[in-house]
């Protein structure tokens, strides 16, 4: 157990009656390139806020670096990165002198770190943080995740707000970071983004973990996407989901045999067929379909 | 540290002005008060006889011709009313802000206890009402030494301590209630400040309500008592910091709890 980074044991946070996640366990190893897939109000953030001890869970146990999240709250923030969705800061203050509160609030300095990423990233410090772009206030929300130089890195849908080259940017930061060692933990419902940087992922539906495991897990346990031309009758295809028809094309997921699907097609006439590993959005939409059994 | 520094930085701009605003009303008194010492003779036997009216603002106990009945009355009601505002907007503020501006996330997501954050928070508004309560007491002596008038000493430092005392229990009641707030409060702080003035008011008006004087601070800030006697009423003296301890626990209690939104 010493080596895990975050571990959720039935963790549930009930707002009054609203349900925040009700629960979920979740596992993520050290040096894990981790993704936390689902859509708005499934629970992301909540899972998130509880595990840096914003909010406080109605039941159940987690901890993070190995320490209870309720217990060592401050041990914790200690040595965790963490990007909110939506990052504010204090009205009429420059974005060095954020980036030095930060740093101050820690005990540390952090300037040569803090100059480094601002490079990079091509923030400038001396505008006041009002005056920022929700993309730029993002910018200087990841300084003050990264400067510091943290273990276990919490990023809360991070892209929002950058654009394409800045992503890429910030990618190759996280993976710099990665190699050396440090825990990504990234929550996004832009399944793309998930697929091409984490090597391993959780789904979360309705407060629970519907799916977790590696990229490549997710994608065989998962359905085909088979797309044929010719002329085929649905139902010989009992087991297919998703069908479309478009001209003479057809398409569906199958999540059966393959066997079975061979035999079934060789009833009907096709001049045409891939069948392909679904991209992550099939997966989830596979899940999501599913209704939340355990894959 | 830190975050007491950063406290002060956040909110000196409005502390300069509500001790300015405050201040320059005193010393305006000041400046006008030889002017109508020549005239007082008429003028305080009319204070005097206005009934009800005089008890209310306690003209009828304080000798206004002379400068400490004066500076009783004005200093109860610009200091009275000021820092009573300035301090309910303080501490209603305080802690209810972060999470109002969306700051709390970026507060609360750095490697400080929840306790540790009230008590900086705590101290730079007790900071903040000790800057604007001796910055006001200056202002006070300096015009009365302009105006060429015997200072005072004890009366005007008493009567100035037990608005500093006002302050701080005002602030730290806010500052209880700012813990159970996450949009701020300003209405709030206004409302209960303005409510514990009246309070002082109506209970000066009639004797029935005299209860009053021992829930409102307003009770122990009476101006005509404080020169008068030149002391302050232990009992009422010990509700008020009971309020202010009960306050003070109050956020501790709820804010190390809370759900941040």
């Amino acid at each position: 157990m010493g080596n895990k980074a975050i571990t959720a044991a039935a963790l549930t946070k009930y707002y009054g009656r609203a349900r925040g996640i009700d629960g979920l366990n979740l596992e993520v190893e050290t040096g894990d390139f981790f993704g936390f897939i689902g859509p708005n109000g499934a629970g992301k953030s909540t899972t998130i806020r509880t595990l840096l001890g914003l909010i406080s869970p109605t039941s159940g146990k987690a901890q993070v670096l190995g320490m209870d999240i309720e217990k060592n709250n401050r041990a914790i923030l200690e040595r965790v990165g963490y990007l909110p969705s939506d990052a504010s800061f204090y009205r009429g203050m420059r974005v060095r002198e954020i980036l030095k509160l930060s740093a101050d609030l820690r005990k540390k300095n952090c300037d040569k770190a803090a100059a480094e990423l601002c490079d990079r990233l091509q923030l400038d410090r001396d505008r006041k943080v009002e005056d920022l772009s929700f993309g730029n206030r993002k910018k200087v929300g990841i300084v003050c995740a990264l400067q510091h130089d943290p273990e276990l890195l919490i990023l809360d849908e991070p892209t929002g707000g950058l654009d394409p080259l800045m992503q890429h940017e910030f990618f190759s930061i996280l993976r710099e970071r990665n190699e050396k060692g440090v825990t990504v933990f990234l929550s996004s419902h832009i399944l793309s983004e998930i697929q091409r940087h984490c090597s391993r992922a959780a789904v979360i539906r309705e407060g629970k973990i519907i799916a977790c495991d590696s990229m490549e897990k997710l994608a065989e346990s998962s359905a085909r996407r088979v797309t044929l031309r010719g002329d085929v009758r649905r139902e010989d295809l009992p087991e297919c989901k998703n069908w479309t028809e478009l001209g003479d094309t057809v398409s569906f997921l199958w999540s059966g045999e393959i066997n079975d699907l061979i035999r079934a097609l060789t009833k009907a006439d096709i001049r045409d067929m891939t069948i392909a590993e679904p991209d992550l959005e099939e997966i989830v939409l596979h899940f999501y379909e599913k209704g939340g059994e355990q894959a | 540290m830190t975050l007491i520094r950063h406290e002060l930085k956040q909110a000196w701009k409005a502390l300069l002005i509500w001790t300015l605003a405050i201040g320059s009303f005193i010393v305006i008194c000041m400046v006008v008060y030889p002017e109508m010492k020549s005239q007082m003779e008429s003028i305080n036997s009319l204070f005097s006889s206005m009934g009800s009216f005089s008890s209310a603002f306690g003209l009828d106990s304080l000798d206004y011709g002379s400068l400490k009945g004066f500076y009783g009355v004005e200093c109860g009601e610009i200091l009275g009313i000021g820092g009573a505002l300035f301090a309910a907007l303080l501490g209603i503020g305080a802690l209810a802000k972060e999470e109002k501006n969306g700051t709390a996330e970026f507060l609360l997501t750095h490697p400080q206890s929840r306790a540790e954050i009230v008590t900086a928070k705590l101290i730079s508004v007790l900071v903040q009402i000790v800057i604007l309560n001796v910055a006001v007491w200056l202002m006070a002596i300096t015009s009365t030494a302009a105006i060429g008038e015997a200072i005072p000493w004890k009366e005007f430092t008493l009567l100035h301590f037990a608005y500093f005392l006002l302050q701080v229990e005002i602030a730290c009641v806010c500052f209880g209630v700012s813990a159970f707030l996450w949009k701020g409060g300003v209405g709030i702080g206004l409302g209960l400040a303005i409510a514990l003035y009246s309070m002082g008011i109506i209970a000066n008006l009639t004797s029935a309500v005299d209860f009053l004087k021992y829930i409102t601070p307003f009770g122990y800030c009476d101006g005509s008592a404080i020169i008068n006697k030149c002391a302050l009423d232990s009992t009422k003296l010990l509700i008020g910091l009971a309020f202010t301890a009960a306050g003070i626990v109050l956020a501790y209690w709820k804010y190390s709890k809370k759900d941040i939104r």
